[in-house]
């Protein structure tokens, strides 16, 4: 190349350097005065509803990544002790058991603030059935429970006859599905039964599936493909996956009623707080009221939560938290979760009984 | 070469060969590979034993499950070797057949092909063949599933009551089987074609017919490589993960039942389950039944060298 191509050439990388300079000093000074990182960690059960958030969020704050690590519940607890994430997502509360709740605390003290756990994710567990010839279902919880630990065998058993007045139900033998790995799903739907039928299951509640000689698979997909492939298989599954799956109306009270984002919702306004395990200022844990025969309730959700600190190393760090948590439990926020993940929107109540611990933090 | 013998060292010795640069870095180079084999290992067994000691040490009731260490990695260890085992003996004498075929059989075109396509189907990932095993290996066997019931039920295995969506243990191994398939082959392939050409060909002067031939001389002298394959395969099939965990209706029971939902997990499947969700104490005894697998495997690996060292002698 001769010197005057050379010196073409540096001079258009010049220039294109300076545009690209220019392009970017123009981005972050654009929108909002927030910028740097924050990483999260926890429940995969918030996954969906996170992505959505995430999406939005930076979307709307350019110069601000948050990440999300589905890496559980009981991980998302451990990183979030150990510092090594800004805001955690569980499936359970905090526990006292492992101390879990005081190390928390402890760490939040540590950055000079108090420990914030407000729930933000609320997901109906559906009981999904395939069985030829039968379209809709009902069963007592009486029924479910003996459906789940074995006792009833036969789909035409009088048990469930009796909850489904005029339905033929065939004599397929019934294939009770659960999930294999260890889930928040399973422990809030085997907590409904425990608290429910405490006669008839008999069983710790935990998230390993208690009863031996069932059907298992992996996951909520795993489940809901192993109900879809065997006939008279019967499981649950968080209801915005359920799919093409029938789904059972559960007797509470006097009714049967169906999963929905408003009868799930509900269940959080009739359950007071869990008072040994609702220690702070900020920290929300409530003790679901799975008995209850309010109309329109559906007792058997899953409510998953969010850890944070009031205070962080760093302002910039606490504006960006308390930016994106403020997003998460705002109206826009649920409806962004409940459209991605099928979660119900928490309710106005709810929500302004948790706000004030986000305000809490120092941004 | 006296006054060299007096102090024990020749002058040529003393001088060495003359060793060039490349040789030295060379020699080094491969000694610190073999270092980091060994360090890998010893450090691999030091974090499973070192983490797995709260586990060896808590009360019973703090572990999951609520009974002892034993009680909950022995049905397991169970499960891994069952399907393991069971995956092998499906799988090598289809292996050696492959290999006989390829090596002394089939037209030299077909062998470049097949060969091909055996190599390729180690190349699959483990979890496409789970996907494959849920979705269309398991519903397709649900009636022959039935029909072993019907038919065989009055064996252990075949017990039932068959699986309505077909996740059970033979499946499972089946699909170990069609993994296990291109390294017990390959191995025999190898050592098949290597087979004296003298021998063959006296065989058949003698008037052996072809499958006289290869059973007079192509399998004894494979004998240790079949072995020795089969060893290898065993320990692929004994910590397969992906596919177990997502084709194997689990149920934590010890069961040579091989045909219903309610079956043995694995120690791999089984951490892979439940580590997501595990903290505290659960984790150190997932890792705990980790290092019975490091051990189980151990062994299979150590009997497969004395067996072909044994054979190599005779």
């Amino acid at each position: 190349m001769s010197p005057s191509r050379w010196l073409a050439v540096i001079v258009s990388v010049a220039v294109l350097a300076v545009g690209v300079a220019a392009c970017g000093s123009s981005g972050s000074g654009g929108s909002g005065e927030l910028s740097g990182q924050i990483a999260g960690a926890g429940s995969s059960a918030q996954e969906a509803a996170q992505e959505a958030w995430i999406a939005n969020f930076e979307s709307e704050n350019s110069g601000v990544t948050v990440s999300y690590d589905p890496v559980g519940s009981g991980g998302g607890r451990e990183q979030f002790i150990a510092g090594g994430t800004a805001f955690g997502g569980s499936d359970a509360p905090l526990s006292t058991e492992e101390n879990e709740l005081d190390k928390a605390t402890k760490r939040c003290k540590g950055q000079g603030g108090e420990l914030i756990q407000i729930p933000d994710y609320i997901s109906p567990i559906a009981v999904v059935y395939n069985l030829s010839g039968v379209e809709e279902l009902q069963l007592a919880p009486e029924t479910l429970a003996k459906i789940f630990n074995q006792e009833i065998t036969s789909w035409n058993d009088k048990a469930i006859a009796a909850d489904n007045p005029g339905v033929e139900l065939p004599d397929t033998r019934i294939t009770p599905v659960n999930r294999s790995d260890e889930s928040g799903t399973t422990e809030n739907f085997v907590d409904y039964l425990a608290k429910v039928e405490p006669s008839i299951w008999t069983y710790e509640v935990s998230g390993d599936w208690p009863v031996k000689g069932g059907e298992a698979a992996q996951g909520t997909s795993g489940v809901v493909e192993a109900v879809n492939a065997g006939d008279g298989a019967i499981g649950y599954a968080d209801a915005s996956q359920a799919g093409e799956l029938g789904i059972a109306k559960i007797k509470v009270g006097s009714e049967y009623v169906e999963p929905s984002s408003e009868a799930a919702a509900k269940i959080l306004e009739e359950s007071p707080e869990d008072k040994e395990l609702s220690q702070g200022k900020y920290v929300f844990a409530f003790e679901l009221d799975r008995k209850t025969e309010a109309s329109g309730t559906y007792p058997i959700v899953l409510v998953s939560s969010l850890m944070a600190c009031t205070s962080y190393g760093s302002a910039d760090e606490a504006a960006i938290v308390k930016a994106y948590l403020e997003y998460a439990i705002s109206a826009e926020g649920q409806e962004a979760a409940a459209e991605n993940a099928g979660s119900a929107p928490l309710s106005a109540a709810l929500t302004e009984k948790i706000e004030p611990a986000i305000e809490a933090i120092e941004g | 070469m006296e006054p060299a013998d007096a102090t024990g060292v020749s002058p040529l010795a003393a001088a060495g060969p003359r060793r060039r640069f490349g040789d030295r870095v060379f020699s080094n180079l491969a000694v610190a590979a073999g270092v980091t084999i060994l360090g890998l290992l010893g450090g691999v067994a030091l974090f499973l034993l070192i983490e797995s000691l709260p586990a060896v040490s808590a009360s019973p009731a703090q572990l999951p499950g609520g009974k002892s260490l034993v009680d909950y990695i022995a049905p397991l260890a169970f499960g891994t070797v069952l399907a393991a085992t069971i995956a092998v003996l499906i799988a090598v004498p289809l292996a050696v057949a492959v290999a006989l075929f390829i090596s002394h059989i089939a037209p030299r075109r077909v062998v470049l092909v097949l060969g091909f396509l055996v190599d390729l189907l180690a190349a699959i990932p483990s979890i496409v063949y789970g996907l494959w095993g849920i979705f269309v290996l398991g519903p397709a066997a649900v009636p022959v599933l039935e029909w072993l019931e019907q038919k065989l039920g009055f064996i252990v295995f075949f017990k039932g009551p068959a699986s309505a969506t077909g996740r059970t243990m033979l499946v499972a191994s089946l699909v170990l089987a069609v993994m296990v398939l291109p390294i017990v082959s390959a191995v025999c392939r190898e050592v098949f074609s290597q087979t004296p050409r003298k021998l063959q060909e006296g065989a058949l002067a003698l008037g052996a017919t072809r499958w006289e031939m290869i059973r007079m001389t192509v399998l004894p002298f494979g004998k240790s490589s079949i072995i020795s394959g089969s060893m290898l395969g065993l320990g692929r099939a004994l910590g397969e993960t992906m596919a177990v965990t997502i084709i194997l209706s689990v149920s934590g029971i010890v069961s040579f039942n091989l045909i219903s939902q309610a079956n043995p997990s694995t120690i791999a499947a089984n951490i892979a389950l439940d580590f997501p969700e595990s903290s505290g104490l659960a984790v150190n005894t997932l890792i705990a039944s980790g290092l019975v697998l490091f051990a189980i495997t151990l062994v299979t690996n150590l009997a497969a060298r004395a067996i072909i060292s044994r054979q190599n002698i005779q």
